[in-house]
């Protein structure tokens, strides 16, 4: 019985989360996951503009008049966010599964590489939708 | 007689046979998680460009159902919300799978998991295509 609990204290550990710091490759893989998440609350707005727009006129612009309101566009900033940086990180998983760019090395560039392409997917959508474009 | 690699293997020759592998279903979640991945893609692309011009030339009621009531605009989204919602619902699976640990509750919440996607899919196209048959009436 004693030689069980031996060879259990023995045993290595995998790193508990709350002590150990991610790295960012490992950061970016749980944030994958957690936007995948978000994403989900975020269509469900999606499919409600879609109910209101087919329930009729009123409804559609009752839903656009609270998409107006600050705290909405918050929301839709970090949805917008969120998504891409879902894209991003998505399209690289499709490239590691060829095989490619999984060394630690690589792993850690390419973690740049999307979080700068989402930044700027980001940026350049609300720039487009940006009123001070209209004349 | 076998060879090295088949005595090192710990499956029985039938499991080898059926491919399913430990998860029991084979790579057939995997590969469908990729394939709406990959269709989502351009589908998600495309209904951002769209919103956002619709919403660059005032977003009116007239215009936006208009533009759904398009054929090839009212198929791209059905296959979106199809597509987004299929891969939501097989993302949302490996999440439970791998966080809940109470045999009950992960087959109840798998179940009511199933549930949900399939009824928002079905909310989503009836919404598209009452939109895309009213529009302009």
């Amino acid at each position: 019985m004693s030689d069980t609990v031996s060879q259990k204290a023995k045993r290595p550990l995998s790193p508990h989360l709350q002590v150990y710091k991610l790295p960012l490759t490992a950061l970016l893989s749980i944030t994958h996951r957690f936007t995948g998440m978000a994403l989900i609350f975020g269509s469900l707005i999606v499919v409600g503009f879609f109910f209101a727009a087919a329930s009729g006129e009123e409804y559609y612009n009752m839903f656009l008049d609270y998409a107006e309101m600050p705290i909405a566009k918050v929301i839709l900033f970090l949805w917008s966010g969120a998504l891409y940086y879902h894209m991003c990180n998505g399209v690289r998983h499709m490239i590691w599964d060829t095989g490619a760019l999984l060394t630690k090395a690589s792993a850690m560039k390419a973690n740049y590489v999307v979080l700068l392409s989402a930044a700027l997917l980001t940026i350049g959508t609300w720039a487009m939708a940006c009123p001070c474009w209209k004349g | 007689m076998p060879t090295v690699k088949e005595k090192n293997m710990m499956n029985s020759p039938l499991k080898t046979a059926k491919g399913l592998g430990s998860a029991h279903h084979g790579v057939e979640h995997w590969l469908s998680q990729k394939i709406t991945a990959l269709a989502n893609l351009p589908l998600i692309l495309w209904f951002i460009c769209s919103t956002v011009s619709l919403y660059a030339k005032g977003a009116s009621y007239e215009a936006f159902t208009a533009w759904v009531a398009q054929p090839l605009n009212t198929t791209l989204l059905v296959a979106m919300f199809i597509s987004v919602f299929y891969h939501a619902k097989l993302g949302a699976q490996v999440v439970t799978e791998d966080y809940v640990s109470c045999g009950a509750m992960k087959k109840a919440k798998l179940i009511a998991q199933k549930l949900f996607f399939a009824l928002i899919t079905v909310a989503s196209i009836v919404c598209v295509l009452k939109i895309a048959f009213t529009a302009g009436m």
